[in-house]
């Protein structure tokens, strides 16, 4: 997947590994999370589904790439210990996933920013040097296509239905869009894992998240955003201050009871 | 309007044809065969049958935010997508359930509407709160568990869409069940603070299980002619009396205690024999005075109106985006 050849390239150290895999783990975890917390709650019954769909997938992902993150790590964690027993700033997902639902048209932009940029990622990661990991991508990139086409759908709808419902996703995109600097900025752990063939090259995620982005924002009518500079990173442990009260909901009980089997 | 028809020659000759209907309708009852929505029916019988599906579609519905209050706080991450599927699958069920209520000609915006303005029932049960993960397990295993008991027979409804949607259903059920009473086994078998968990869940939950059932069979003001019409198979009695010979012993596998000290074996009747069912407290909930009726129903109002402005966005969109008729493919 990178220009550098087979044999020219370097091993990526068991640190840079387990990293790496907790970035795309816990950004599918924590956006579970919060689509969870919708389930009853929709605007209608099919969306209420199509949420939970979403949820149960991502969680999905989580699990797959929460367990080969233990593995490579090797300390005996399994993905429990790994979503219930680490604090926030253990998490590595990218600030994006932890924002609040907000409104219907909130949670849409958000999931519509984030799907765009997991669809080029697993996409990308299909063709991983990593094996195990272009597994996970292979059953992570079907998923994706289906939350791309609904967060798409629904901003094409919310976009282009009345002046309430444009204004209500473009006031949501004003104010999420700072967070889609992380996505597209590579740190040094991108530029390592892709020159070991790990990860796919920065500047093609990019490329490809700003035409997917670009077509979807065209339909739903909505102007994109000035660029905001917003140099916080969720993958290096630096989150807002929402994912904190999102982790002590979700690790409540397994912290009450330590030790105990659920 | 119709007494004041009676006198005319037209009238009893009307009559006289409705009667023949009535007795045809219950023959093809009789005969075991199902009757479909483009068929004749009385309108009493479909009355009947729309309050029922239109109460379990609501139940289904409202069902879904109990369990959904435990969803972000699942233990553990295989319970949290377990959970997410089974709230789901209610959801799911709800849609069969309006489908089949709008095939005796009322959409499910006003059955909605029903719901949301608290003129339509649905199942007293979901008006108790969830207060630990235990009571996840307790649902599973005793709600789900009566649910089955009251549903597997409605497979054999005479309304066929009724009958289908059910068969289905239950399938999921039975599958929800079997989770929620994996839940209590795992709780049981854990350290003493989870057993205590187990043990509280039980408590709360015992009781209004065996009232899901409904009254009594002397005061169940529908259950005969339900039977007739075979839409009801077995009576509210005979479905609690099945519920609890079939989990009494599983709670005794669990190693947990029926709150009823009043439970015992009745040997030559092969029956276990519980004490006296509080039916006031199932008569409040009923009116209202539940622990929670008022935050479910607020929930689902919280929920329709903070989606309006979605819903007419999406038929907004629908409107500008529709194709012109003369746009249709030709051939």
């Amino acid at each position: 997947m990178s220009a550098a050849s087979e044999s020219v390239r370097p091993e990526p150290s068991a640190e840079d590994r387990f990293e790496y895999v907790l970035r795309l783990a816990d950004t599918s975890l924590i956006a579970g999370q919060r689509l969870a917390e919708l389930l009853g709650h929709g605007p209608a019954l099919e969306e209420d589904l199509a949420l939970g769909n979403l949820s149960l997938d991502l969680i999905g992902q989580a699990r797959l790439l929460l367990a080969l993150a233990g593995r490579i790590e090797g300390r005996g964690r399994d993905e429990d210990a790994l979503a219930f027993l680490r604090d926030a700033p253990d998490f590595r997902n990218v600030t994006l996933a932890e924002q609040p639902n907000g409104d219907f048209g909130a949670t849409i932009v958000r999931q519509c920013l984030l799907d765009a940029w997991q669809l080029e990622s697993y996409q990308c990661l299909t063709g991983s040097s990593d094996r195990e990991l272009a597994d996970i991508a292979h059953k992570a990139v079907k998923e994706c296509r289906y939350h791309w086409r609904f967060s798409a759908g629904w901003l094409a709808r919310l976009g282009d239905g009345t002046e309430e419902s444009h204004a209500r996703v473009r006031t949501a995109l004003e104010s999420l869009w700072r967070f889609t600097d992380e996505l597209l900025t590579p740190d040094a752990l991108d530029a390592r894992m892709a020159v070991c063939g790990i990860g796919p090259a920065p500047a093609l995620i990019r490329e490809r998240w700003e035409t997917r982005v670009a077509t979807a924002l065209a339909q739903a009518k909505l102007e994109r955003p000035a660029h905001q500079h917003y140099p916080w990173h969720g993958k290096r442990g630096v989150h807002t201050e929402y994912l904190g009260h999102l982790l002590a909901e979700m690790q409540c009980v397994p912290r009450a009871y330590p030790g105990a089997t659920w | 309007m119709y007494t004041q028809a009676l006198d005319s020659p037209e009238a009893a000759a009307a009559d006289e044809r409705e009667s023949e209907r009535l007795e045809r309708f219950q023959a093809r009852i009789d005969r075991d065969e199902k009757i479909e929505p483009k068929d004749w029916m009385p309108e009493a019988y479909r009355q009947t049958l729309l309050r029922q599906i239109a109460q379990h579609a609501h139940s289904e519905i409202v069902g879904m935010l109990p369990e959904g209050n435990w969803i972000t706080r699942a233990p553990s991450l295989r319970r949290k997508v377990v959970l997410i599927a089974k709230v789901q699958d209610e959801g799911g069920h709800g849609m069969y359930l309006y489908s089949a209520a709008e095939t005796l000609g009322v959409s499910r915006g006003e059955l909605i509407e029903q719901l949301l303005s608290g003129r339509a029932k649905y199942s007293s049960i979901f008006n108790y709160p969830t207060l630990t993960w235990a009571d996840i397990g307790a649902i599973g295993w005793l709600v789900d568990g009566a649910a089955i008991m009251n549903q597997i027979p409605l497979c054999r409804c005479s309304y066929g869409p009724y009958a289908r949607a059910m068969v289905r259903i239950c399938k999921e059920e039975s599958f929800h069940q079997r989770q929620g009473y994996e839940i209590m086994l795992t709780l049981s078998r854990g350290s003493a603070a989870q057993r205590a968990m187990a043990q509280d869940a039980l408590d709360r939950w015992w009781w209004p299980s065996l009232m899901m059932f409904g009254p009594s069979d002397a005061h169940s003001v529908h259950t005969a002619q339900s039977m007739r019409w075979k839409i009801k198979r077995f009576s509210n009695d005979e479905l609690r009396q099945k519920f609890i010979d079939v989990t009494v012993p599983q709670a005794e596998f669990l190693g947990l205690a029926v709150p009823d000290p009043d439970l015992r074996w009745d040997e030559s009747a092969e029956h276990y024999v519980p004490g006296p069912i509080d039916w006031s407290e199932f008569h409040a909930v009923l009116k209202g005075e539940g622990p929670c009726n008022r935050e479910r129903l607020e929930a689902r109002r919280a929920a329709h109106g903070a989606g309006r402005w979605v819903r007419e966005a999406a038929a907004a969109f629908a409107e500008k985006h529709r194709e012109p008729p003369h746009a249709a493919p030709a051939g």
